[in-house]
């Protein structure tokens, strides 16, 4: 009996030796991620084919909808203890209590061996990434939220030249109303306005008072006569988009690239609609980055998390792809499928169309913010957008409006 | 809970209470433990998180009333529960006054009953998303019903229910009602059917019209199902979140928001913990208010009669 059993468990042993040196060869890591539109598919599958030129094997976990969505599965899968090898997240301040928590990976030895310090810019993105002194996610590219797309056919049919700045915009506004077109078109959501607010705010009323409120958090510079200026200008916006009735940020978009609107405040991702569309930068629409009147750009994006794993053959893999998706050819063939900016200035991204180069000089010239999700909190961050969803739906006055903001920017954390 | 007290004797002869029916109750041992532990014990953590600041991670870092401060200052909360307010009390007057109706048309014995019936019952096998998002198409000014009278002629034709802050919660009620009606005519169509023919023939006898049959004989006589009734609405209406998500995700701006939309993205997109499990204490504190006086009066009473 005991032969039988000894050889029933040489044969359990060497299963498992063979299992583990597979493990070894290649390993099995599952990676979620909210990237499902064509371009974002596309852009995700430059990280796969590269992961699995390493004789490893990446197990897609995308996640339809939004990050809305998507983060709550991902941070909800984490915490029950059912952790995927890599997930996608938004730098900044997204992933704090995880990590305070011990649940993510200490990348700290795989950024000083890649030498990600002196590889990174602007080097906000590794701080972001960076909590007490160690790194936690590599960050895999730049999404700015400081552009207005504005289309040709629309200013063409109004017989109006296309604006080169906000204010020429805010002009040329009466006269593109006469000719029955749309002159701001504004999905109906709260992070939408939101952004458009950032926009006309850096625009208006500067950098400084920018920095004093969404870097310093200081109220009363929100209280100030520059804010009371921006929250006006954005009054102002709201009645330029006063007839948009369109929920979707590429609905609105639509609008712009149909000429049934004359402009649309978005961020630098919106450019993948108009590539669909097939419409070229210059002759179809134009971009402008700050509005066209201060060319700053905030460096928000995406980062790769690793959570904690027992697996010592995981761990070692997670590390190798940390370091992959920083390396210079995935870098070049992810941006140029997402259309966002590298997170390294020393890579060739001559190929990129125009509005990514007017980005990537404004990164060169060190034209840098942190974004929204580095200096608040999420909570923050949705009484913001609460805030301007029901400032832009209603007719609640500007005075008003600037009162309730300068409140959560004292209470922000 | 009460334990009974009743010690288990050892003579034999009169077995204690709790032995009595033993194996039913040792059957229904596991549900009065996932009531305690999921429902009672789940209830009970989340109100005492509710004082704490627990932002992603629960944690006990005691803040007092603080999350109820910031709740009840907090616009967005008090447009919640103004718009579940103006949904709660149109949808149930609505939905009872429809379901009765209609219950009441099928009970006149007209021809193909079974068909009307199964029409009027079928929006209700749809799950709220669909439902929600149906409408939202129906209500598109561009594409729905608007342009199609506007086709016909009626160029000045206006109905913008789902764009419009004021009138976006009728958008809702419209979608709300047009699924639940269905579930409610049945009940009621069965509570019809359990009225005695001979209650209809004596009113004949006496000369009744009708309609004053159904309104001061029969309905009184249907308590317990309107009383049924009432508990299905009633619950819809507090759960009230995936139709808002699927059909104007709480827009245009916050004019649409709900109570069980806030608790949701207070914890999971604010990543507040607190200050959700703080909104959903509240919400429990109304079911309660409303809950507590009618179960006194329903089962109270009865033990007194």
């Amino acid at each position: 009996m005991s032969k039988i059993l000894k050889s029933a468990l040489l044969g359990t042993a060497l299963t498992a030796a063979t299992a583990t040196a597979v493990m070894a060869e290649g390993v099995e890591l599952e990676v979620t991620h909210w990237w499902t539109s064509g371009g974002e598919a596309a852009a995700v599958a430059k990280f796969a084919d590269a992961w699995n030129a390493t004789g490893n094997t990446w197990v897609d976990g995308a996640i339809a909808g939004s990050g809305g969505t998507a983060r709550p599965i991902i941070i909800s899968r984490i915490i029950g203890g059912d952790p995927m090898a890599a997930t996608q997240l938004n730098h900044g301040r997204q992933a704090e209590e995880l990590i305070e928590a011990g649940l993510l990976l200490d990348l700290t030895d795989v950024a000083e061996a890649g030498g990600w310090a002196e590889i990174v810019n602007p080097s906000s993105l590794l701080d972001a990434c960076t909590l007490d002194g160690k790194i936690y996610c590599v960050p895999v590219n730049i999404h700015s939220a400081q552009w207005i797309w504005l289309s040709h056919a629309a200013y063409e049919s109004a017989g109006l030249d296309v604006p080169t700045d906000w204010n020429e915009f805010t002009a040329s506004a009466g006269s593109l109303k006469e000719a029955g077109i749309l002159p701001l078109a504004m999905g109906q959501q709260g992070w939408q306005q939101n952004i458009a607010f950032g926009a006309i705010t850096l625009a208006v009323a500067g950098q400084e008072a920018w920095n004093g409120v969404n870097i310093d958090k200081n109220a009363d510079v929100a209280r100030g006569p520059e804010y009371t200026a921006a929250f006006e200008a954005v009054a102002a916006a709201r009645d330029l988009a006063a007839e948009s009735n369109v929920q979707d940020w590429n609905m609105a978009t639509n609008l712009v690239i149909t000429g049934q609107a004359g402009a649309q405040i978005m961020g630098d991702w919106a450019q993948g609609e108009f590539s669909v569309a097939e419409q070229v930068e210059g002759k179809d629409y134009s971009c402008l980055p700050g509005l066209g009147l201060n060319p700053v750009i905030d460096t928000g994006g995406d980062a790769f998390y690793f959570p904690v794993n027992d697996d010592p053959a995981i761990t070692a893999a997670q590390k190798e792809l940390a370091a992959l998706l920083i390396s210079p050819e995935v870098q070049v063939s992810f941006n140029l499928a997402k259309g966002s900016l590298p997170v390294r200035g020393d890579i060739d991204m001559s190929t990129a169309n125009g509005c990514m180069q007017k980005g990537l000089e404004i990164l060169a010239n060190g034209g840098v913010l942190p974004s929204g999700d580095i200096s608040f909190s999420q909570d923050t961050t949705l009484q913001i957008e609460d805030l301007q969803a029901q400032f832009w739906s209603s007719d609640m006055s500007a005075a008003d409006a600037q009162a309730a903001y300068a409140d959560i920017i004292a209470n922000a954390d | 809970m009460t334990v009974p007290s009743v010690p288990p004797t050892l003579s034999g002869k009169r077995p204690s209470k709790l032995f009595k029916n033993w194996m039913a109750k040792m059957a229904s041992l596991p549900m009065i433990l996932t009531a305690l532990v999921v429902f009672v014990g789940g209830t009970a953590w989340t109100v005492t998180y509710s004082f704490t600041g627990s932002r992603m991670l629960p944690r006990t870092k005691w803040v007092g009333l603080d999350q109820y401060e910031r709740l009840w200052s907090s616009d967005r909360w008090i447009i919640s529960i103004t718009n579940l307010g103006i949904y709660g009390i149109c949808s149930l007057i609505l939905t009872l006054f429809i379901g009765f109706t209609l219950a009441a048309c099928l009970d006149r014995k007209i021809r193909f009953e079974g068909v009307f019936r199964s029409i009027f019952l079928y929006p209700f096998a749809l799950s709220f998303v669909v439902t929600g998002l149906a409408w939202q198409w129906i209500l598109n000014p561009d594409f729905g019903m608007q342009s199609v009278v506007r086709d016909w002629g009626w160029t000045a034709f206006s109905f913008d229910p789902l764009n419009n802050p004021d009138i976006v919660m009728f958008g809702l009620l419209i979608a709300g009602i047009w699924q639940g009606s269905g579930l409610i005519m049945c009940i009621m169509l069965a509570g019809l059917r359990g009225i005695d023919e001979d209650i209809w023939k004596a009113a004949k006898v006496d000369g009744i019209g009708t309609v004053k049959t159904y309104i001061m004989v029969v309905i009184p006589m249907m308590r317990p199902v309107f009383v049924t009734a009432l508990v299905l609405i009633a619950a819809g209406i507090i759960k009230l979140y995936d139709l808002v998500v699927a059909q104007t995700g709480g827009g245009p701006g916050l004019s649409s928001e709900v109570p069980a939309k806030y608790v949701i993205e207070l914890m999971f997109r604010a990543q507040n913990l607190g200050q959700g499990f703080a909104a959903s204490t509240m919400m429990l504190c109304s079911v309660g208010i409303i809950l507590i006086p009618w179960a006194y009066l329903e089962f109270g009473g009865r033990k007194r009669g």
